[in-house]
């Protein structure tokens, strides 16, 4: 059989086989031509600078441009050595160099990331930086006490080099004790712990409620004439077309203090005027706003799975006699479940990722993760907002990988 | 959905339970976009219906707050309205400076995204593409990576962009471009999806047809492809528009003071003093919404009959 095929030639004379594979080769080319631009697009301003972020969060130089003294007897001196007078002496040249350079606030700051309340300790070093005297050990010690400290030390020695994990231990809420090993960070400062904790409670409570929510009107429209449900998907769809601040702002007028249901309660006696209830800048608030925003993105996969299961499977379950409620369980339900898991993985994602609607209306207790990226950001700690960045993407990605394992990431649909 | 003959009393009950429900979901959805609408006719600073919007007095109602965003930041508001008046508005008024950075960036990424995206999902269509899925899963994810991330990438990349090369060569923040390029990454998975789905139900033994009655790839594509995928096409394109025209936080990170846009607007609005303007641009944006909303149903539509989808 493959000989007869090696043996049909073209026209002008080439093997069958090669022509066919060339004019496929030549075809998949053709596609992918079409592809590439807008892949360089992407790879350009969008995965480049992402990839850039990242490698701030293992890569920062704030402490290491301006220890070249220091970083040499770092090299010079096994770890763990405790800091002898030829290592305050390559400090003390290291501080002179940051006051010519102005960059002790920086160096001292990097420090202070692992080792708190530091960096005063550096910047008023350096401002006397060139009335230091030896013996350089006595003089650090009378400026401040802590200066031989062994965990300022090893936070030194790490920071000497611009790679490091610091900011991931700090974002698995560790710390150095003075022997360099990891430990938990007191009960009462584990703020990124509990960070994540609340990320994810919200973003599952969110999607549980969207998906409650959700359910009972995909279902409606799923099962109403064509003309009918084609206008109730209006309500649906025009939330999802309307600015998202718009819809945050009408939440804000609703639901504060002064705002329309609690005045509306009010007048209806309900609540007295002074037991108005906060319902807003809070957890409640982000959840009842997310809920809103997110609702869209529930219904449509729901839908989609929905229209096209069979009427005439149910029908046959209750003829051969199960009641509805079985018929349900066992009939309807199993057939949403692909709709289902799209529209909650579809709805977790993006709510794990939340920032407008949290920063807005979330007060203190209703901040998620994207909102600590940001605080970070505003202090300038890029390599921290870059860490908690990388770990959110790594989430956000896995959930992604998921979403297109189980349903295909071109089963997505809007409108 | 009628109820069969055969339903118990208790199926009955929980039927009209379930109406009441969805009712309920869909009255959860609408009303807060429309409360705000006759509360930006608010004659008083609140954010509450007072006694006289509720009796219908036309006391109760003004424009004032219409007003207030046509002339906040005009040099001189109060002078009389003529042509002089109307070129401060055009020139001066943050609002009106706030739209027109909304429309030039929100327009120029929409072309970007719009041309690249649909180029990119024609080669999609094709059943020879290889690694068409590892490719999809590349321009949908920045609709899934959190905007935070992206933005504050951005932020880096865009204030020295050379610097990956090791080069300096100015810097795009606080620029148009920068902005645009930006919105028109966040809209291709909306241009990807919409133009992808179109391309799903076109025939593609047309292409060859147009080509054996001797027509070349292009008059091909002009005359064959593009009248058949435009509603989808235009579609995706007043997705990306939408999706620039509302995004914040990209804004937050790259523009500068020249860059403001309507959603910028609107968010040191809410973070600082929300006024009662804040609702009458939000009632403008509903408008617009809708507006938007029709076309895309319409254009929907006119695609599904284009492709001979039956109407089900």
């Amino acid at each position: 059989m493959s000989d007869v095929a090696s043996q049909l030639t073209t026209a002008d004379g080439r093997p069958l086989k090669a022509a066919l594979a060339s004019a496929q080769a030549r075809a998949k080319r053709r596609a992918f031509f079409l592809v590439l631009p807008l892949l360089l697009f992407i790879l350009i301003t969008f995965a480049v600078p992402i990839g850039q972020m990242l490698q701030r969060s293992v890569y920062n130089d704030q402490f290491s441009k301006s220890v070249p003294a220091l970083t040499q007897w770092f090299a010079e001196n096994p770890k763990g050595s405790a800091p002898d007078e030829a290592a305050f002496t390559a400090l003390a040249s290291d501080l002179l160099l940051m006051k010519e350079t102005r960059a002790a606030g920086d160096a001292g700051t990097r420090i202070n990331y692992v080792v708190s309340g530091t960096r005063s300790m550096f910047t008023k070093a350096a401002r006397g930086a060139d009335k230091l005297e030896p013996p350089y050990m006595e003089t650090f010690l009378d400026l401040d006490e802590d200066w031989d400290e062994p965990q300022i030390w090893n936070a030194m020695r790490s920071a000497a080099s611009p790679w490091t994990l610091d900011f991931y231990t700090i974002a698995f809420d560790l710390e150095r004790d003075a022997d360099g090993k990891l430990q938990k960070v007191d009960e009462n400062q584990r703020v990124y712990f509990r960070l994540y904790i609340r990320t994810f409670v919200l973003a599952s409570v969110i999607t549980a409620i969207c998906l409650v929510l959700a359910f009972p009107i995909a279902h409606l429209l799923a099962t109403l004439p064509m003309a009918k449900a084609n206008l109730l998907m209006i309500l649906v769809l025009l939330p999802f077309w309307t600015s998202l601040l718009v819809r945050t702002t009408s939440w804000i007028v609703l639901l504060q203090g002064q705002g329309v249901i609690n005045s509306v309660l009010v007048a209806l006696g309900i609540i007295s005027d002074d037991g108005r209830i906060q319902m807003i800048y809070n957890q409640t608030g982000t959840i009842i706003a997310m809920v809103h925003i997110l609702l869209p993105f529930m219904v449509l996969p729901l839908y989609s799975v929905m229209r096209v299961i069979p009427v005439s499977y149910t029908r046959a379950a209750r003829s051969l006699g199960a009641t509805s409620w079985t018929t349900f369980r066992r009939i309807y339900l199993p057939q949403t479940i692909p709709g289902i898991g799209a529209g909650v993985l579809l709805v977790f994602i993006l709510a794990v990722g939340y920032y407008i609607t949290p920063a807005l209306v979330g007060g203190a207790d209703g901040q998620l993760f994207s909102n600590m990226v940001q605080f970070h950001m505003t202090k300038a700690n890029w390599s921290m907002a870059a860490a908690l960045a990388t770990m959110l993407l790594v989430g956000v990605l896995v959930l992604y990988w998921l979403y297109d394992r189980l349903i295909g990431i071109d089963k997505l649909k809007l409108g | 959905m009628a109820l069969p003959s055969y339903a118990s009393p208790l199926e009955r009950a929980w039927h009209y339970a379930y109406l009441v429900i969805c009712a309920m979901v869909f009255f959860f959805l609408i009303a807060p976009i429309l409360v705000i609408v006759p509360l930006s006719f608010n004659a008083e600073p609140y954010f509450t219906y007072t006694e006289k919007m509720l009796s219908l007095d036309s006391e109760g109602y003004s424009m004032r707050w219409y007003d207030s965003l046509l002339t906040t930041g005009m040099q001189a508001a109060e002078a009389v309205r003529d042509g002089a008046w109307w070129s401060d508005l055009w020139h001066n008024a943050d609002w009106v400076k706030a739209a027109k950075n909304s429309v030039i960036i929100g327009f120029w990424a929409t072309i970007l995204s719009t041309v690249l995206g649909t180029l990119a999902a024609l080669g999609l269509a094709r059943p020879e593409m290889p690694w068409r899925r590892t490719i999809m899963a590349i321009l949908i994810s920045p609709m899934i990576v959190p905007i935070i991330i992206v933005a504050t990438g951005m932020f880096f990349f865009y204030s020295n962009p050379c610097a990956i090369v090791g080069l300096e060569c100015g810097r795009l923040t606080s620029t148009y471009t920068g902005v645009i390029l930006a919105h028109g990454a966040l809209g291709i998975p909306f241009v990807i999806i919409t133009v992808t789905a179109t391309m799903s139900g076109f025939d593609q033994s047309l292409i060859r047809a147009s080509a054996s009655l001797g027509a070349n790839p292009r008059r091909t594509f002009f005359k064959v492809v593009m009248p058949l995928i435009l509603p989808g096409v235009i579609s995706g394109g007043l997705f990306a528009f939408v999706t620039s025209f509302d995004e914040v936080v990209a804004v937050l990170f790259i523009a500068g003071p020249d860059q403001q846009t309507i959603p910028r607007e609107m968010w040191s609005g809410i973070r600082e003093q929300i006024s009662p303007a804040i609702l009458a641009v939000a009632t403008i944006l509903v408008v617009i919404s809708i507006a938007l909303l029709t076309t895309v149903e319409l254009l929907r539509r006119r695609s599904e009959r284009l492709r001979g989808v039956a109407a089900h």
